[in-house]
């Protein structure tokens, strides 16, 4: 599965100044890993110790949140969006 | 000039310089002000604020932007009320309530936005913005008014039509989009990596706005004398304003103002249709999950309160609690508030009293304390919450018979004073 995802400008030092960038993987976690992969320091930022998505960042899935999908395991089709926010913003 | 040494990560403590900045690059945390407090301590008396303007600006000392001429609309210094009938009501004994209603756009927001717009222009920034949930969208696009900048204000489609209104007559651009706050929210933290050259008060800029909210803590100390109360009860949406209420009443602590070391309860209020904070409280987690909000207090309904974390943590060290309040409750919180103390509050407001009823009712709220309820939006803004519980008494005919009627036959009313003309 091809996946976009949109990265925010605090991580644009990651992708060369990147803000969309296309990536494999069938479910969430695996596309945010293959990201990694290609950009290295995606994981540091995006993961704790345990691998959960760290407190403060937001993964959104077309547009839902994926903590109220399925999380990391979401599975993602084709062609889908993924964009990372951070959480710290409103109110 | 201020007294800000700068910005510092409250997660992982990295420091970064006072830009237009509001996440660690690195943790994606908060980033919160620092002051050289020492500096401060060295210059701030009650005199030199108490002969300041009758404004936050008061204050400006322990703001993050110095400025003589700030964006300013009057916001701030607004009236503690003794709330001695509504306390009777509750069982309480010192009460009191920050009218913040009494802001020149309705509410505490104006605060906010005075110190982030001021911020802005000071930073260079030309374009106003914000993701809102009606008051800061009407604060917002007042305040870029009177600083001749452009606004672009961000909406749910689904707000009350004052507050539309309220935003839309000042001229800027309005965006009302098609779903819930937390999707303009999203929006517009996409939008801060799209646009970097508008500030965003709320995203890019919210590390200085939200300082803006220790001013109602300031306000509060310096209107009982220069005391700290022994509980205030705080609205939560994104949990900000809780957190620097919270911080404000330490501050003055640290900086010289108050003579005993306050001991501040800190007590959080939530609708029940949307209520994260109090959910975690009630278990007993740090883990906040997100809710997909179904209230009338459209001011709190975020689902994902980005200081919820913060929040708790502030209710949680200085023993306070957190509570919610259903949706009829929020309606009989504003009519009780209106009813024994003559201020009409939004719903915001409304789940504030009606929090604080709760409270009071479960002994959480002593009546040996004195309590402080921040009551923050006026209630112009949130009729439909009322629509069909409030109406005329009668209506008539233009007789004095169908007056004597629609009385119940108690026309005239029984004097409770002689009037003059019979002295």
């Amino acid at each position: 599965m091809s996946v976009k995802v949109r990265i925010p400008t605090q991580l644009r030092t990651l992708t060369g100044g990147s803000g969309e960038v296309a990536v494999e993987g069938a479910t969430v976690g695996e596309a945010l890993k293959a990201l990694d992969a290609a950009h290295a320091g995606f994981a540091e930022r995006l993961f704790d110790e345990s691998g959960a998505l760290r407190r403060f960042v937001n993964v959104f899935l077309a547009d839902e949140d994926v903590r109220f999908l399925e999380g990391l395991s979401t599975p993602v089709a084709d062609g889908e969006t993924l964009s990372i926010v951070p959480a710290v913003a409103g109110g | 000039m201020d007294f800000v040494s700068g910005l510092r990560c409250r997660e992982c403590g990295r420091a970064y310089p006072a830009e237009a900045l509001h996440v660690c690059d690195y943790c994606f945390g908060p980033l919160e002000v620092s002051y050289d407090y020492e500096r401060v301590r060295a210059t701030i008396t009650r005199e030199r604020i108490e002969a300041g303007p009758r404004s936050i600006w008061r204050y400006a000392d322990l703001l993050p932007v110095e400025d003589p001429h700030p964006v300013d609309l009057g916001a701030g210094f607004t009236p503690l009320v003794r709330a001695d009938r509504l306390a009777a009501e509750l069982g309480l004994g010192e009460l009191w309530i920050k009218d913040d209603t009494a802001n020149p756009t309705g509410s505490f927001k104006d605060r906010v936005v005075s110190v982030a717009l001021t911020k802005a222009r000071q930073l260079g920034f030309k374009i106003a913005a914000c993701a809102s949930t009606g008051n800061l969208a009407n604060s917002v696009a007042a305040h870029a008014a009177r600083a001749g900048m452009e606004s672009v204000v961000l909406i749910p489609n689904d707000l009350e039509v004052a507050k539309v209104t309220m935003t839309a007559v000042y001229g800027g651009r309005v965006i009302a989009v098609e779903g819930s706050y937390d999707d303009v929210n999203r929006l517009c933290a996409e939008l801060t990596s799209e646009q970097p050259s508008w500030a965003f008060v709320n995203v890019n800029v919210r590390t200085y706005y939200a300082e803006g909210s220790k001013t109602l803590a300031f306000e509060v100390a310096e209107q009982l004398g220069w005391q700290a109360p022994d509980h205030v009860v705080v609205p939560i949406g994104s949990g900000s304003q809780l957190t620097k209420v919270a911080k404000g009443f330490r501050e003055l602590w640290q900086v010289g103002l108050l003579d005993e070391e306050p001991s501040v309860r800190v007590s959080g209020a939530q609708a029940e249709g949307c209520s994260p904070v109090a959910t975690a409280f009630a278990e007993g987690t740090d883990a906040i999950r997100p809710v997909k909000p179904h209230t009338i207090a459209k001011s709190l309904a975020i689902g994902n309160p980005a200081d919820g974390w913060y929040a708790l943590d502030a209710i949680r060290s200085s023993g306070g609690s957190c509570a919610s309040v259903t949706d009829d409750e929020v309606v009989e919180g504003i009519r009780l508030l209106a009813r024994t103390e003559g201020i009409f509050a939004e719903t915001a407001g409304g789940v504030t009293i009606a929090t604080l009823a709760k409270l009071a009712g479960q002994g959480v709220i002593r009546s040996d304390e004195r309590v402080v309820a921040m009551v923050t939006g006026h209630g112009l803004k949130t009729v439909e919450a009322l629509s069909g519980t409030v109406q005329p008494t009668a209506i008539i005919a233009p007789t004095l018979e169908a007056f004597e009627e629609a009385m119940g036959g108690e026309f005239p009313p029984e004097p409770t004073h002689t009037p003059r003309s019979e002295r």
